[in-house]
């Protein structure tokens, strides 16, 4: 379990700084110091076991059928950069405790370093791909707000977009990969998969597979030709980038494919890969970090020559060149976190990293001058410094490969030429920061000299222990380094290594002579700088971030084009282009079909049928054509109505026919009602050519339709209805199939279902407010509307029929488990009768005999429903178990009772309140009684 | 009679969609309705079109498939919600902007097209 602990620590350390950041700085860097610490001293104590070639591991299943596992371990090369992650991130936070100045907020930057850390630890120790690739956002996300952290500057805004766009990009690319990976090997977990190299490897996908890992890997470890974000990111504060840019996060990369060296590497595809992006990217940032007059511009590119580096060895791919990959990573990480450290500290005191303006400072500053000398010698790979060490091993390496053929010969020169100019660029920042004199123009000349001193000693302490460590390192290596190189390259190759022999001294030889030619070859370059930088000048300046950000904006207006042309605020226009696609969609459905005709057999016609199809389409069509004159286009849809009705009836379905009818009555109410708030009769504007676009769309959908159901009715179905048949009666307690359905075996259905319909009456309720109304006294022709309100004889027969329908809507709720009827169709019953007692009578006389309030009663409804299903918890059963038991009533003899009728009374008072408040509303609004502009 | 019953689904489907693609609210609800007709129809049949066989245990020999009926009962209400919703906002819509057009502008000739 303490394997867990390790992420969990750094975890908890994110909230530290928050916490504490009001008790002053010191208290709170020293705080969020206590989880790195203790985490790096968590894993430290596993080093023995990993040292001895043991992979330590903890699986905790979290989501096991999507193959995510929280599953972590610790092998060399998570060992390697967990060590990298922890002890020089916990430098790094000490030195940002300095760096920092007194009015930032280091709660909120603290924090994002931990986030940060957590999500690189993560990375190293994942053992499964899903949560690997999670860290890996992880990072994206977390590195984009470090980068951003100085949100009013605009630099820093673009260069966290570009580095999160990039990565991002990456990222899911690399997820693809990933899912590929898993399809192979069938499995996530990372230590099945390494396992599983040749499955890999045979698999039909490999190609793809290597080329979106590498997508990711390159975008993440800015390999050419996606290197062009991290020099951007160095708008971010010193320390970040001394923490992502140098030591970890664009190492994620270098990481990823070691990691999955044992899966997918040791082909050609991947060596040549590696080997051809790493040279290129050694070069070319090597070229521009010669150039750069930013400090930290330097380091940047000269980071990205030094991925390139690594990435050569892992494409280079020998036992050696791995190890020395391993090395390497941990080399650059030291000597690389130090200069960072160094050029924070100076632009921190001279105000300015333009190396230009800068020079002699050596007598004003000499603790900086050593920490900057050591780390740029180990930079230019001198001995004794550790990155001697490991260019050695490139050069040796670079010898032996024979992976370009007859061309292989051209690696090694590539690799002296790449290495001299490291030499140079490292020389050109010591000589001129420290020891030449200043280029000033002579403006600047005017200006007092710059004057500085070394800083505070807790600022320069992490970067010298670091620069001391490059050169202990360089002096003893085996001691120092190749324990913990030789585990993590047993972790590159996935099986054993040959012995390493990490040493100054190999003898004279033909990896020294190189040495000893790109050292001179570098102060030659250096000398000559100002040439190089003329010819430089020939070529027109390429500013990466505004080829990016026109990219982005050449997107964006793609887009908007695209949306304009989609959306240009007509609803027309929408319904037209969803009917087009739905079209087609449909339509290529029917052409796989090979006809239309199925198998079942064909039912003869009756004139019944043939006459209420008729009405039908005299209904439909009817409405269509007159729906300028409105209460026609009604009348006409009410034949529609009740055709449908009569449909469900002859096709025994007696449920739907009773609920369509009374559906149907409240329906037309309501159309009528709002008929005297819209226009009476609209103006004629619409010209032919609209007209005949949507009769055709019209025509070509209903074909489609027709057609489609003409195929589904000559089909044979399989059906779940034998269940429902069979079970109705033992397990529902009821004979009448649809309404058990809908009160038991699909109840929570029905639940969400009159949820809805309250929701609607609510919402009615809501738009009806502060209604300023259009209301017409007459009709188009200019007659006024008759007085007499409400007519004697309907009021009459109203009142007459009211207990009647009462009585009516009980008897259909009450037999409804067993024959047709039930709550929905009682509740709108109800809601007729009653409705039709505000129309006889107004709304005064009604509401005064009728004091209720329907939201409360629709909400009470629910609250009934909701308390049934609720209630069979009680009993130790699901939500809405329903039961039922059997009763005699004397009159009226043996009937069930079952809680699903409470559930469907539930159902009728949801419904009766639901209608009522929508139409009792709407109607409410011509009287004195509307809602005013007091009542909201 | 499948012929016929898909004609009817046909036909409804066609009014309701030409209405659909009016500029003005009323049609357009007037529209929605007839296809639900036509959508609630659709879904009817797909149990099968059968006489004399209602889902009511004991009332007939070989009940028909009862599970279309419980979400067509249920599409019917759902319906007749989204329905009165519709309408008040139309009317609600009229009253805040002065015009019942669909795009919610009085438009001239080219808008309302």
């Amino acid at each position: 379990m303490s394997l867990l602990w390790i992420p969990l620590l750094t975890i908890a350390g994110i909230v530290v700084p928050v916490m504490t950041s009001r008790h002053g700085r010191r208290t709170c860097v020293n705080a969020t110091l206590v989880a790195p610490l203790l985490a790096l001293a968590l894993a430290l104590s596993q080093a023995p076991a990993v040292l001895a070639g043991d992979v330590v591991s903890l699986q905790i299943p979290w989501m096991p059928l999507l193959g995510l596992d929280l599953a972590l371990r610790i092998d060399g090369l998570t060992l390697l950069f967990a060590l990298l992650i922890l002890g020089i991130g916990s430098l790094i936070l000490y030195y940002a405790g300095h760096y920092l100045s007194a009015d930032e907020d280091d709660g909120r930057f603290l924090a994002y370093m931990m986030l940060f850390m957590t999500a690189m630890l993560g990375i190293a120790m994942a053992d499964n791909l899903i949560l690997l690739w999670l860290f890996w956002e992880l990072t994206s996300i977390s590195s984009f707000l470090l980068i951003g952290f100085w949100g009013h500057r605009s630099d820093a805004r673009r260069g966290a977009r570009m580095a999160l766009a990039v990565t991002g990009a990456g990222g899911l690319a690399l997820l693809a990969g990933f899912l590929l990976i898993g399809q192979a090997a069938g499995t996530f977990a990372l230590g099945e998969v390494l396992a599983a190299g040749d499955v890999v490897r045979a698999s039909e996908h490999y190609t793809l597979i290597v080329a979106l890992v590498l997508f990711g890997a390159f975008t993440k470890s800015a390999q050419f030709p996606f290197h062009f974000w991290l020099p951007h990111a160095m708008a971010a504060p010193t320390p970040v980038s001394a923490f992502l840019h140098s030591a970890t996060m664009v190492k994620a990369g270098v990481f990823l494919m070691a990691r999955l060296n044992p899966a997918l590497g040791d082909t050609a595809l991947w060596s040549l890969c590696l080997t051809l992006a790493g040279l290129a990217t050694m070069l070319y940032a090597a070229w521009f970090a010669l150039l750069e007059r930013d400090l930290k511009g330097i380091l940047a590119f000269s980071t990205v020559s030094h991925l390139g580096l690594i990435t050569l060895l892992l494409g280079l791919g020998s036992p050696l060149a791995l190890a020395a990959a391993a090395f390497h990573i941990l080399n650059h990480a030291i000597f690389k976190a130090a200069l960072f450290m160094s050029v924070g500290i100076i632009d921190h005191e001279a105000g300015t990293r333009d190396i230009d303006r800068l020079g002699a400072l050596w007598s004003m500053m000499p603790l900086t001058g050593t920490l900057t000398l050591l780390a740029g010698a180990a930079m230019a790979g001198i001995p004794p410094f550790n990155g001697f060490l490991s260019k050695e091993m490139l050069l040796d390496q670079s010898l032996q490969t024979g992976l370009l053929g007859a061309l292989s010969g051209i690696i090694p020169l590539l690799v002296v030429l790449a290495a001299t100019l490291s030499v140079a660029y490292s020389l050109r920042l010591i000589w001129s920061l420290f020891f030449a004199a200043p280029k000033l123009t002579r403006e600047e000349k005017a200006q007092p000299p710059l004057k500085v001193h070394d800083p505070a000693r807790g600022m320069l302490a992490p970067g010298l222990f670091l620069a001391v460590m490059s050169l202990l390192v360089g002096l003893f290596p085996m001691t120092l380094a190749d324990p913990l190189v030789s585990a993590a390259s047993l972790a590159i190759q996935g099986a054993s290594t040959p012995e390493l022999n990490l040493a100054l001294w190999h003898g004279l030889n033909l990896p020294l002579l190189m040495s000893a030619i790109a050292v001179a070859g570098g102060v030659v370059v250096l000398r000559q700088q100002r040439r190089f930088a003329a010819v430089a000048t020939l070529f027109p300046a390429r500013d990466a971030s505004r080829i990016f950000e026109a990219a982005v904006v050449r997107v964006i207006k793609a887009a908007l084009w695209l949306t304009l042309r989609l959306e240009n605020g007509s609803l027309q226009r929408y319904q037209a282009l969803l009917i087009l696609c739905a079209l087609a969609m449909v339509g290529i459905g029917l052409m796989k079909l090979d006809t239309l005709t199925g198998a079942a057999g064909l039912q003869s016609l009756d004139a019944m049928l043939v006459l209420g199809a008729a009405l039908a389409i005299f209904g439909a069509i009817g409405s269509a054509l007159s729906h300028r004159w409105r209460l026609v286009s009604i009348l006409m849809l009410s034949v529609v109505g009740l055709m449908v009705s009569l449909a469900f009836v002859r096709f025994s379905a007696p449920d739907l026919a009773l609920t369509q009818l009374s559906v149907e009555v409240v329906t037309m109410i309501l159309m009528i009602l709002a008929l005297f708030f819209l226009p009476q009769r609209p103006p004629l504007l619409v010209s032919g050519r609209r007209i005949l676009r949507d009769l055709i769309l019209a025509v070509a959908m209903g074909l489609v339709i027709a057609m489609l159901n003409y195929a589904l009715l000559t089909r044979e179905t399989l059906s779940i209805a034998d269940y429902f048949l069979r079970e109705s009666v033992p397990g529902g307690g009821g004979s009448n199939v649809v309404n058990v359905i809908l009160v038991d075996f699909r109840g929570f259905d029905t639940f969400g279902e009159i949820t809805v319909l309250t929701l609607a009456g609510l919402a009615t309720f809501k738009l009806l407010n502060r209604l300023k109304l259009f209301m017409p006294a007459g009709n188009v022709e200019g007659i006024r509307w008759s007085q007499q309100r409400h007519p004697m004889i309907l009021a009459v027969v109203s009142q007459i029929l009211l207990p009647l329908a009462l009585l009516v809507s009980v008897y259909i709720f009450l037999r409804g488990h067993n024959q047709p009827g039930g709550g929905f169709i009682a509740g709108l019953i109800t809601a007729t009768a009653l409705l039709l007692q505000y129309m006889a009578r107004g709304h005064d006389w009604t509401r005064a005999r009728l004091p209720v309030s329907y939201p409360v009663i629709a909400v009470s409804g629910l609250a009934v429903a909701l308390a049934t299903g609720v209630g069979s918890w009680l009993f130790g059963y699901p939500f809405l178990t329903a039961s039922f038991g059997h009763f005699h009533l004397p009159l009226i003899g043996d009937f069930e009772l079952a809680s699903a009728m409470l559930f469907d009374l539930g159902v009728f008072l949801a419904v009766v309140g639901a209608t009522l408040m929508i139409l009792v509303n709407l109607g409410r609004v011509t009287t004195i009684h509307r809602p005013s502009l007091e009542e909201r | 009679m499948e012929a016929l019953f898909s004609l009817v689904v046909g036909v409804l489907t066609a009014c309701g969609i030409y209405l659909l693609l009016r500029g003005r609210t009323f049609p357009v609800i007037i529209g929605l309705s007839l296809l639900s007709y036509a959508v609630n129809l659709f879904l009817f049949s797909s149990g099968g079109l059968r006489t004399n066989s209602a889902p009511v245990i004991g009332a007939s020999i070989s009940p028909t498939d009862p599970l279309p009926h419980a979400l067509v009962l249920t599409a019917i209400v759902i319906g007749f919600a989204m329905t009165a919703f519709v309408v008040i906002l139309a009317v609600r819509a009229r009253s805040e902007l002065g015009s019942d057009h669909v795009d919610g502008q009085q438009g001239e000739e080219g808008d309302t097209r």
